[in-house]
C-alpha cells in the first residue's frame, strides 16, 4: 500500500500536545488522510507515550494500542499525543507532569480533564478528531468545557488493549470531535471485538446518526439538577432537554438514589485499582532510571517519590490503604456494593426510559488553579461517574454557553445502545444548528 | 501463597480479618520433644507444561535461550498490555483438580497479589485468592503406617514471576540482572492440609504428586525449576493435633520456603525438626517464622521478619473475567492414574506389588516397561527393568529415556531362552549403558554378547573344563572325597573360571558333582 505524508505543524498555544508528529504517514480507508490526535495514555508504536507522567519520560512503546492499529488501518494519520492529567487523575489537565493545557476559548481557564489536550486540540481546530479516555468523565468533562462532542462508549465496546491503565474496570477509550457526526464516524472505526482484551465484547458500531427521536423516552434524574450544580448550567441543560421534547421525545423526571454513594464508590475503586496499576513504575524498566548505587527498595521509593506528581501519590496512597488487610472490607468491598446499587438504579430506570439526560458538569470550566483543593475537584465529577460505575454509554454535546463558556448536555443510554445516545445528541445538535 | 493468609480466608467467602490457626504458643507444653509428632503441610508450585504462557502467546520453551527472548508486551507487563487467559492452561489445571478429587468452584476469580520485587514486572502477580479454581480433594500416598490420605485444601492457578540473576553471587552481588523469560509461565499451586507426619511422608507425597501430574501430561519434572515447595512444620505432643485440630493451642509452626527439589524437601524438614527440637529442649518457645532452605548447605535460615508481614492487598483482577469452568471439568477424561496402573500391572503382567509400585512410580518408566512386557515375558521383564536396569541407570545418572525398549526386550528374551545367563545379562546391560555414557554408537544385546563372547554354552565346553579341573586339582578332589564341602565350592569356581561364566551355574554344579561322584564308583 502506498503511503503518503501529511504536514502537521499546529500553532499549539494551549499546550494541547505533548508530542507532535510533523509529517505523519497516512494510508487509505475511511479516515484517509485525517490527522487524529491521540491521548498520551494510548500506546503508539515508536511515538513517545508518557500518560502525562514524568515517570514515563522517554518511554516509547514497542506496540500500538488496538484502537491505534484500527485508525492506521483506515488511513488515519497520527497527529501527535495530547496532554492529560497524569495517568488520567484529574478533572482539569493541570495535573500533567508537563504543564497544564489551557482552554482555547479562554486561556485563563482549564480545558477540563483528564483528556484536556485532546479536547483543546479539537476545539482550537488543530485536528478534527481525537481519542480520549474516560474513567470518571475524562472525555465528557473536557468536551463540555471546550464546547465539543465526546463519547464514553459502553464498557467493553472499545478495546482497552494498549491503554495505560488507571482504573481498568471503569475506563473506556472514546471519540472526541466537533460534531456528533464526526464523533460517530470515529466510533465506527474504533469499536469492535478484540480478543486481547478479555472485557471486550463482540458488538461492532456501524451506525449513522439519525435525528428522528419521535417517541423516545428521556429520563431526567433530579439528582443531576441538585445541590452543587450551578443554576445557570442547570438551566441550559433544561433548555436543551426541552428542545428534545419539541423534537418528539417524551420527558420523564426520575430519581437515582444510588448517586449518593457514587462518588465514594468511584474514588475508592479507581484509587485502589490505580495503586496496583502504577506499582510497576519503579525506575527499573521505564522512565528515568532509579539510582543503581542505592539498594533497590530505596532507589525505587525515591524514583516514585520524585517522579509521580502530588495527585498521583495521593491516589496511590489512598488506594493502597483501601486495599490493605483490615480495611478492604470497609472500603473496597463496600465500594463494589455501592457500585452495584448505581448499576441497579440504571437498570431500573432503563425499564421506564430509553436514555437519561442532564448536564455533563455542574459548572462551566474552572479558572486555572481554582480546584487546588482535591476534594472540591473530586466533587465536580459527580454527574459523570455514574455512567462509568454502571458501564453505560454517555455523551456530552454542547448546549449553549454561560458567561461565554460552553455547557455540555450529557445523554446516557442502555448498555450497548451507544447508537441511541448518538441519535439523541444528534437530534439536539441538528435542532439548534 | 502464604499459609497464614490461607487459613484466614474462608474459601469462596468474604475476607476475614482475624488470623486463625493453631499458631499460638501452648501453655506448658511437655518438654519432651522426642515424644512429639511432626505436623507437616505443603504448598507445592508446579509449572504447567503448556506450549505458551498463561496470559500471552509467548513460548514456554525458554530454558536454552538467551534472557528476555521469550517476552512480549503482556508478559513484560508493559503499560497498556492486557492478560488473556490460556484455555489450555485452564484445562491442564482442571485435569489436576479432577485427578486430586477436588471440587471445582462454579466461579473462580483471578486476583492481584501486590508486592514489589524487580522480577515481578507488573508489581503484582495474577493469582487466585478467595475463589480458587478448586477445593477439598485428596491424594493417597504410602504413609509411614500404610496407605494414607493427604487432604488437598485447594488448587489454584497463577503466573510465574521472572528471575533475577545476581552477578557475583547472592551474598555479594555487584549487580543483578532481570530475565522475564519465565514471567507468565503458568503455575498451579496445590495446598495440602497438615496431614503429613514425617519428612519421608512429605517426600512421598511430592513423588506421588509428581507422578500423578506426569500421568496427566501437564508437568515435566525434568525441567529445571519446574517444582517449588513451601513447607509448614511444627512439633506437637503425640496425638494432640488429631485430637485438637486447629484450636488455639500447640506450638507455633514454621514455614520453610524456597525448596526446589524432591530430596530438598526431606532434607529441609529433617533439619527443621532437629532445630525445633533443640529449641524446645532448651525450654524456649518456637517463634512463628518464615525460614529459607539453603539447598547447598542443607540448612534453613531465618528470613527477615518483614517478609512475613507482607500485606498483598489482594483484589479481583479487573482485566480478566471470572472463570466458570465447573461444567467443563465433567467433560475432561482422565487418563489411567498411577494407582490404577499399578493394580493393572499386578493383574495383567503378574508383577509383584513392589515391582508394580516401582514401575508405575514414573510415567516414562511405566511406558517403557509396558513396551518391554508386550514383547517379552512380563514377569521376567518386571524383574529386569525394576531391579537391575533402574539400579544400573541410577548408578550412571542416566534416565530411562536413554535406553531403547527393543534392547531390553532382546535381553529378556535371551535370558528367557537361556542363551544368556543372569550374570552375563547384567554385564550386557552394563556394557550397553557404558557405551551410552561414552556416547558410542548403540549396540544391541546380541552385538555385545558377540563382542564380549558372553553367550551361554549348553554344556559343550563344560565336560572338558571339568575333566581339566579334576586333573589339575588332585588335592581338592581328595578333600571333596573325604567330605570337605568347601572343596566342592573351590572346584566349581575353577570350572567357572574356565567356562568364563558362559555356562549355566546350576547345570555346571550338577555336571561336576556327577563327574566327582562318578569317579569313586
Ligand atoms: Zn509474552
Amino acid at each position: 500500500m502506498a503511503h503518503s505524508r501529511l504536514s502537521f505543524t499546529p500553532d499549539d498555544r494551549v499546550n494541547a500536545f505533548l508530542t507532535t508528529c510533523p509529517e505523519p504517514e497516512y494510508g487509505t480507508g475511511r479516515l484517509e488522510g485525517l490527522a487524529i490526535a491521540i491521548k498520551d495514555n494510548i500506546s503508539t508504536k515508536g511515538i513517545r507515550t508518557t500518560a502525562g507522567s514524568r515517570i514515563l519520560e522517554g518511554y516509547v512503546p514497542p506496540y500500538d494500542a488496538h484502537v491505534v492499529s484500527l485508525l492506521l488501518a483506515e488511513g488515519a494519520a497520527i497527529a501527535g499525543k495530547t496532554n492529560m492529567d497524569e495517568f488520567g487523575m484529574g478533572t482539569t489537565t493541570e495535573n500533567s507532569g508537563y504543564g497544564p493545557t489551557l482552554n482555547p476559548l479562554d486561556t485563563g481557564r482549564v480545558p477540563g480533564g483528564s483528556s484536556g489536550g485532546s479536547a483543546a486540540a479539537v476545539a482550537a481546530g488543530m485536528v478534527r478528531m481525537a481519542l480520549g479516555s474516560d474513567t470518571g468523565g475524562s472525555i465528557r468533562c473536557p468536551a463540555a468545557f471546550c464546547g465539543i462532542v465526546g463519547l464514553k462508549p459502553t464498557y467493553g465496546r472499545v478495546s482497552r488493549y494498549g491503554l495505560i491503565a488507571y482504573a481498568n474496570s471503569l475506563e473506556q477509550i472514546g471519540p472526541m470531535a466537533r460534531t456528533v457526526g464526526e464523533t460517530s464516524r470515529l466510533m465506527q472505526v474504533i469499536a469492535g471485538y478484540d480478543p486481547r482484551d478479555s472485557t471486550s465484547i463482540e458488538q461492532p458500531y456501524c451506525h449513522t446518526p439519525d435525528k428522528n427521536i419521535q417517541g423516545r423516552r428521556i429520563g431526567v434524574p433530579e439528582e443531576f439538577f441538585g445541590a452543587g450544580v450551578d443554576p445557570a448550567v442547570a438551566a441550559k441543560a433544561w433548555e436543551a432537554i426541552e428542545v428534545l421534547e419539541k423534537k418528539g421525545a417524551e420527558i420523564v423526571t426520575c430519581r437515582m438514589p444510588g448517586m449518593a454513594y457514587a462518588l465514594a464508590a468511584y474514588y475508592v475503586t479507581c484509587m485502589s485499582e490505580a495503586s496496583s496499576n502504577l506499582a510497576r513504575f519503579d525506575g527499573v524498566r521505564y522512565g528515568p532510571a532509579a539510582d543503581t548505587k542505592k539498594p533497590w527498595h530505596e532507589a525505587f521509593q525515591e524514583r516514585r517519590g520524585t517522579s509521580f506528581g502530588k495527585e498521583v501519590r495521593r491516589r496511590i496512597m489512598l488506594g493502597t490503604f483501601a486495599l490493605s488487610s483490615g480495611y478492604y472490607g470497609k472500603y473496597y468491598a463496600k465500594a463494589q456494593a455501592a457500585r452495584q446499587q448505581v448499576k441497579l438504579d440504571f437498570i431500573r430506570l432503563y425499564k421506564e426510559v430509553d436514555v437519561l439526560a442532564g448536564p455533563t458538569m455542574p459548572t462551566i470550566a474552572f479558572r486555572l488553579g481554582e480546584k487546588a483543593d482535591p476534594l472540591s475537584m473530586y466533587l465536580s465529577d459527580i454527574l459523570t461517574v455514574p455512567a462509568n460505575l454502571a458501564g453505560v454509554p454517555a455523551i456530552s454535546v454542547p448546549c449553549g454557553t454561560v458567561d461565554g463558556m460552553p455547557v455540555g448536555l450529557q445523554i446516557m443510554g442502555r448498555h450497548f445502545e451507544d447508537e441511541a445516545v448518538i441519535d439523541t445528541a444528534f437530534a439536539y445538535e441538528q435542532a439548534v444548528v | 501463597m502464604n499459609m497464614e493468609n490461607m487459613t484466614a480466608v474462608p474459601i469462596a467467602g468474604s475476607r476475614s480479618e482475624q488470623s486463625a490457626g493453631y499458631i499460638s504458643q501452648a501453655a506448658g507444653s511437655p518438654p519432651h520433644p522426642e515424644a512429639d509428632e511432626t505436623i507437616i503441610g505443603l504448598e507445592v508450585h508446579c509449572q504447567l507444561d503448556t506450549a505458551t504462557k498463561l496470559f500471552c502467546a509467548c513460548s514456554t520453551d525458554y530454558r536454552s535461550d538467551g534472557p528476555n527472548t521469550h517476552t512480549c508486551p503482556v508478559c513484560l507487563g508493559l503499560p497498556g498490555a492486557l492478560p488473556k487467559i490460556n484455555r489450555k492452561a485452564v484445562e491442564f489445571a482442571l485435569r489436576v483438580a479432577k485427578a486430586l478429587n477436588c471440587e471445582v468452584l462454579l466461579e473462580s476469580v483471578f486476583s492481584r497479589k501486590n508486592y514489589f520485587y524487580p522480577d515481578l514486572d507488573k508489581a503484582f502477580q495474577i493469582s487466585q485468592y478467595d475463589k480458587p479454581l478448586a477445593v477439598g480433594g485428596y491424594l493417597v500416598i504410602e504413609g509411614d503406617k500404610g496407605e494414607k490420605m493427604v487432604r488437598i485444601t485447594r488448587v489454584h492457578m497463577e503466573e510465574d514471576p521472572g528471575r533475577l540473576v545476581h552477578k557475583g553471587g547472592v551474598d555479594r552481588a555487584r549487580y543483578s540482572l532481570v530475565d522475564y523469560n519465565r514471567a507468565g509461565i503458568p503455575l498451579i499451586e496445590i495446598v495440602t492440609e497438615p496431614d503429613m507426619r514425617s519428612p519421608k511422608e512429605a517426600r512421598r507425597f511430592l513423588n506421588k504428586l509428581r507422578v500423578t501430574l506426569e500421568y496427566l501430561s501437564v508437568f515435566d519434572s525434568d525441567k529445571e525449576g519446574s517444582l517449588r515447595v513451601d513447607a509448614n512444620i511444627s512439633l506437637q505432643p503425640e496425638g494432640w493435633f488429631d485430637r485438637e485440630k486447629k484450636s488455639y493451642k500447640g506450638r507455633n509452626r514454621v514455614e520453610v520456603k524456597n525448596i526446589s527439589s524432591y530430596k530438598g524437601v526431606e532434607k529441609a524438614l529433617t533439619f527443621e525438626i532437629t532445630r525445633q527440637r533443640n529449641v524446645i529442649r532448651k525450654g524456649h518457645p518456637i517463634e512463628q517464622a518464615t525460614r529459607h532452605f539453603v539447598e547447598t548447605q542443607g540448612i534453613t535460615t531465618a528470613s527477615r521478619s518483614k517478609e512475613e508481614e507482607q500485606d498483598y492487598r489482594y483484589f479481583p483482577e479487573p482485566d480478566l473475567c471470572p472463570l466458570r469452568v465447573s461444567s467443563w471439568v465433567e467433560q475432561i477424561d482422565l487418563p489411567e492414574l498411577p494407582d490404577a496402573r499399578r493394580a493393572r500391572f499386578i493383574g495383567q503382567y503378574g508383577c509383584s506389588p513392589n515391582h508394580a509400585r516401582t514401575l508405575t512410580g514414573d510415567l516414562k518408566l511405566a511406558d517403557f516397561y509396558e513396551k518391554v512386557a508386550g514383547n517379552a515375558d512380563p514377569a521376567l521383564s518386571a524383574t529386569w527393568v525394576a531391579d537391575t536396569l533402574i539400579g544400573e541407570l541410577n548408578y550412571r545418572d542416566l534416565g530411562i529415556g536413554s535406553v531403547t525398549p527393543s534392547h531390553i526386550i532382546e535381553l529378556v528374551n535371551l535370558v528367557k531362552s537361556k542363551t544368556l545367563t543372569d550374570k552375563n545379562a547384567i554385564d550386557v546391560i552394563r556394557a550397553i549403558l557404558d557405551g551410552i555414557l561414552q556416547k558410542q554408537p548403540a549396540e544391541t544385546p546380541s552385538q555385545v554378547v558377540k563382542r564380549l563372547d558372553l553367550g551361554a554354552t549348553d554344556s559343550g565346553i563344560a565336560p572338558a573344563a571339568i575333566a581339566d579341573v579334576i586333573r589339575e586339582q588332585p588335592q581338592a578332589v581328595a578333600d571333596y572325597e573325604s567330605g570337605k564341602k568347601e572343596a566342592f565350592m573351590f572346584l566349581i569356581g575353577q570350572v567357572m573360571k574356565k567356562t568364563r561364566g558362559k555356562a549355566d551355574p546350576a547345570e555346571l554344579n550338577a555336571m561336576l558333582r556327577d563327574a566327582l561322584d562318578g569317579r569313586g564308583q
